[in-house]
């Protein structure tokens, strides 16, 4: 044992703790020598990528979205609004536990599966301080009851935004279209400045032709905000221009009385004015409510709609085409005139029946299984448009040609769209040897020629164009585009004319005199809607078939079932001396030209009715 | 040593003599105090700021430092002697409190760090903050120093246990600060150089089995996320990036005192708390960092100074000790939120709001005091 070896030693001890202590004030030295490098590399090497980092904390650029444009009928009456629609959103970061606070939630307001599905498809693709839509158009008691309740809702907000809204639903479904959330498609399309903030756009009909109009421009605001993005103050901002308000030509009484007249019944009502091209009622049966597509339609009631036999997505106005019928007569005529081949006081032998030169087919006029005779031994144009005298355009079609007989049509409007300042508009057929050629790839048969003179085969025509198409007749050949917006926030639209269609007036009188006598005449194919009418109207009847009816045997409508039937078709302008409206209706299966004429008396009674002062 | 200044009346002027007696007689340390106190002002004025300017946060962070100083000045008067006597008490008594918060503590956060007495709560862990390194120093100053193998294993025994109890509450972080201050004694007792060495090779052989099977999820989280904060921007992440922008975007000169964004709009969490160096470092700028680690740093050089005056080994011991791990607060605070160490629960001492750790930190100083002023020829 050595005694010094275990004796402390103060004078040892004491060197060692000084130069340990020179040791850890040496290590003290270094290491707060790394942390000042530290901050000096954070706050003056890197002090500009951290300011601007900062900054973008701090002051955040927000879209201030534009108030869409509201559209009005030509009375003023509001036709497409904006109400203020209030949101129920949750913040996931900010929700402690998603499952007890949606079970919360569910307490006091009513929350669907499918408000729960959609949310939750949302929630996984969205971050987690965003704000996630759980339920829309909350009401009034839903918002108080939220309101008292908020304190224990954290991360959970009301906020409120303009939702369009249609006041009059299903009435004005194809004549506006509607406006629906932007889906990804239209979102890599549309101009992306524009639209930050804005969750809606038109997709289809005047609310997606306008789509620019009643957009507007955003606006911004530089905001402050914390953390949780709640803005703290506005430090500058720059207002949105709101989108521009629609005055439509449409009425909102022509527009009620043709749905009315249509009741049930599937079909389409155009009414024109003659004038200024301006589109009076569009309507298409059945419609749909337009505000079901707002705020994304729920599967099922989208799937109802799109599997109706119906098709009430279908806009039958301009997106359906049939065969014109016996309404395409009073053009043939003109075409006739223009031609040279025929003169209002021509006649035809009229047996009831035609046969092409070295033909045995026989083609029928409907009077055949009427009468069992023809109209008269000798037709003229008035009694072949008045009683609707197939053999009289049999002869005048096969001598015209079916390549002239397009030629004197298309000014009418036929074949071509009519640039109506709406979508999903089509053309229809207006057939010749040319279009049969392209089309199908086959030689044009004369045969053809004979049922196009009565507007059947080929030739496909929209309501919309049959209604233009009149409209051209009624005004003895100004030919204008058809337009559904009178003015943008009060300044008229420009209203685009056409090249007129020149004939002497002769030729109208003529044609006219022959469509008076539809509705006044004692044998007109439509006498009975001159029943009590205090105004001259001028029509033309029509029927197209729907199945093809075999040789020699006859339609019995009774046998047939309903939607094998023939589409009633009716044109008429009036008044005859000075026509302010023009209509065209399509009545799908109604059996023959009866049921779509009372619709015409309907919607120009009304359309006079609105023109009387007082 | 009073005795000795009074005895020599050509050594400055009466005034000097009077004061430095009149500190003496309260067992007072002038430029500790001094010191204490411009860090405790600077940090109230940082953290009205930082709490959002709130008078009410400063008022009560000001009753837990008024607290924490008469702590200290108690604490200051008592012997080092009397330390000594009651360091293996207290030591047994906090062993005792860790395994009773074990058995009945109460918890926050998935851990079970306190006791609960009449509704009056406390953490036991904080008070082996100073009873670890002053058992320590009591077992070692008997021995020779520097320390034999056995002394050294008897150490890390005694620092062992009270380690391994807080590190199932869990709480990792005050565990490696108690081994810390524990270890430090040992390093200024002059430990062999290959006791150091070998640990650091034990430590770095460690890492591996530790990281697999020893850390807990999120422990293993804080440290990934220190390498790449971007990898989760919104969750670990989010505390390193704002506190780094908070830090960055105050330049040299700062946003001014209250202009901080990132804490006044919520960007920094903990911004008062852990987090308040990156409010004084947006606010003030390099200049206020620089500020603040000059006064720590003339902390650290006096307890150092405190260290190298002491008249015994125990107190040598202690000295080193708590001002190393005064030092140890400093930078982990600091590294943390500075985005070069893993985010554990350190709080910058004497700024950051909150009262345990700165009624720990200020006995310490107490200690520190009363070894400054031990008397002369005290030897153990």
């Amino acid at each position: 044992m050595l005694p010094q070896f275990d004796l402390k030693d103060p004078q040892f001890e004491s060197r060692v703790y000084g130069s340990r202590t020179i040791i850890a004030i040496l290590v003290v030295i270094a290491l707060l020598g790394i942390v000042l490098v530290r901050y000096y590399t954070l706050q003056i090497t890197e002090y500009e990528i951290y300011r601007t980092q900062s900054e973008r904390n701090r002051v955040q650029l927000q879209p201030l979205p534009p108030r869409r444009g509201l559209i009005f009928d030509r009375n003023g009456v509001v036709l497409a609004e904006n109400q203020p629609s209030y949101i129920l959103s949750v913040v996931r970061e900010r929700v402690d536990d998603l499952d007890t606070a949606l079970a919360e939630l569910q307490e006091l307001v009513s929350i669907s599966a499918s408000d729960l599905e959609t949310f939750h498809k949302k929630l996984k693709r969205s971050r987690p301080y965003e704000a996630v839509p759980l339920r829309f158009r909350l009401n009034e008691e839903e918002r108080a009851r939220l309101a008292v309740n908020r304190f224990r809702l954290p991360g959970v907000a009301v906020e409120a935004q303009l939702l369009r809204y249609y006041p009059h639903g299903e009435l004005f479904s194809h004549a506006l279209g509607y406006v629906g959330r932007i889906n990804e498609q239209e979102a890599q399309v549309l101009e992306e400045t524009d639209y930050r903030g804005t969750f809606h756009v038109g997709k289809v009909g005047v609310e997606k032709y306008y789509e620019d109009i009643l957009h507007g421009h955003v606006g911004y605001q530089n905001v402050e905000s914390n953390a949780h993005g709640r803005v703290l103050r506005v430090l500058e901002r720059f207002a949105p221009a709101p989108g521009k308000d629609l005055t439509l030509f449409l009425d909102y009484n022509v527009q009620r009385a043709a749905f009315d007249a249509l009741g049930d019944r599937r079909g389409a009502v155009v009414a024109m004015d003659p004038r200024t091209g301006g589109i009076l009622a569009l309507v298409s049966t059945p419609g749909f409510d337009t505000n079901l597509f707002v705020n994304g339609i729920s599967s099922s009631d989208y799937a109802a709609l799109r599997d109706s036999l119906d098709v009430p997505l279908f806009n039958r106005a301009i997106q359906g085409t049939y065969p014109p019928g016996s309404t395409i007569k009073p053009f043939m005529a003109m075409a006739g005139l223009l031609s040279g081949l025929v003169t209002p006081d021509s006649t035809v032998a009229d047996p009831g029946w035609y046969k092409l030169p070295g033909d045995s087919r026989k083609y029928r006029d409907w009077i055949l299984r009427v009468r069992g005779t023809g109209h008269a031994s000798r037709v003229n144009m008035k009694l072949a448009i008045s009683e609707s005298c197939d053999v009289y355009f049999y002869d005048l079609a096969r001598r015209l040609t079916i390549d002239r007989t397009a030629d004197y049509l298309s000014p009418f409007g036929f074949g071509s769209r009519t640039d109506i300042d709406t979508t999903n508009e089509r053309a229809g057929v207006l057939p010749s040897t040319r279009w049969k050629r392209e089309a199908m790839g086959q030689a044009w048969y004369p045969g053809e020629t004979i049922s196009a003179g009565i507007g059947q085969g080929y030739m496909l025509a929209s309501p919309l164009q049959l209604a233009v198409a009149t409209s051209v007749m009624a005004s003895r050949g100004q030919r204008r585009v058809p337009r559904l917006v009178m003015a943008v926030n009060g300044e008229a639209a420009p209203a685009p004319t056409l090249e007129p269609l020149q004939a002497p007036a002769a030729y109208w009188d003529a044609v006219f005199d022959g469509m008076r006598e539809v509705v006044h005449g004692r044998g007109g194919t439509a006498k009975a809607l001159a029943q009590g009418i205090t105004y001259q109207m001028a029509g033309k009847t029509g029927t197209a078939q729907v199945i093809g009816i075999p040789q020699n045997s006859v339609y019995n409508e009774a046998q047939v079932a309903e939607r094998h039937r023939h589409h009633g078709l009716f044109i008429a302008f009036a008044p005859i001396e000075d026509p302010t409206i023009a209509v065209a209706i399509i009545v799908e299966n109604g059996g023959g030209s009866s049921a779509a004429s009372p619709i015409a008396r309907a919607v120009i009674d009304a359309w006079r009715e609105e023109e009387t002062p007082g | 040593m009073s005795d000795y200044v009074r005895q020599l009346p050509h050594h400055g002027s009466r005034d000097m003599a009077k004061r430095q007696s009149t500190a003496k007689r309260f067992h007072i340390d002038i430029p500790l105090l001094f010191l204490l106190l411009v860090l405790t002002a600077y940090g109230l004025a940082v953290l009205y700021s930082a709490a959002g300017q709130s008078i009410e946060a400063v008022i009560r962070q000001g009753r837990y430092i008024a607290l924490a100083y008469t702590i200290m000045i108690v604490g200051a008067q008592i012997s080092l002697q009397t330390y000594m006597r009651w360091a293996p008490w207290v030591y047994m008594a906090g062993v005792a409190l860790l395994v009773a918060v074990m058995l009945v503590g109460v918890g926050a956060k998935g851990a079970q760090r306190w006791l609960e007495i009449s509704g009056f709560r406390f953490q036991p862990a904080e008070v082996m903050k100073l009873a670890v390194p002053m058992a320590i120093a009591w077992f070692l100053a008997g021995k020779v120093l520097p320390p034999r193998f056995f002394a050294v294993m008897g150490a890390l025994l005694l620092l062992g246990l009270p380690a391994a109890l807080i590190v199932i509450q869990p709480d990792l972080g005050t565990a490696l600060l108690i081994a810390a201050s524990g270890v430090f004694v040992l390093f200024m007792a002059g430990i062999g150089w290959r006791y150091i060495f070998g640990a650091g090779a034990l430590v770095a052989a460690a890492a591996w089995p530790a990281w697999m099977y020893g850390l807990k999820e999120y422990q293993k989280q804080r440290i990934l996320t220190l390498f790449n904060p971007e990898s989760d921007k919104l969750g670990a992440g989010w505390n390193i990036i704002q506190s780094k922008t908070a830090i960055g975007s105050g330049g040299w000169t700062g946003k001014g005192w209250m202009q901080s964004t990132q804490s006044r709009l919520d960007f920094l969490p903990e911004s008062h708390t852990d987090f308040i160096i990156a409010v004084l470092a947006e606010e003030h700028g390099l200049q206020g960092i620089i500020l603040l680690l000059s006064i720590y740093f003339l902390i650290l050089l006096r307890g150092f100074w405190i260290g190298v005056h002491a008249q015994s080994s125990f107190g040598r011991m202690m000295a080193g000790s708590l001002t190393l791990t005064f030092f140890v607060y400093i930078f982990v605070n600091m590294g943390m939120v500075a985005g070069l160490l893993p985010v554990v629960g350190v709080p910058l001492p004497l700024v950051s709001a909150g009262g345990t750790a700165v009624v720990t930190l200020f006995g310490g100083f107490g200690i520190l005091m009363a070894i400054s002023t031990e008397p002369r020829g005290t030897v153990t």
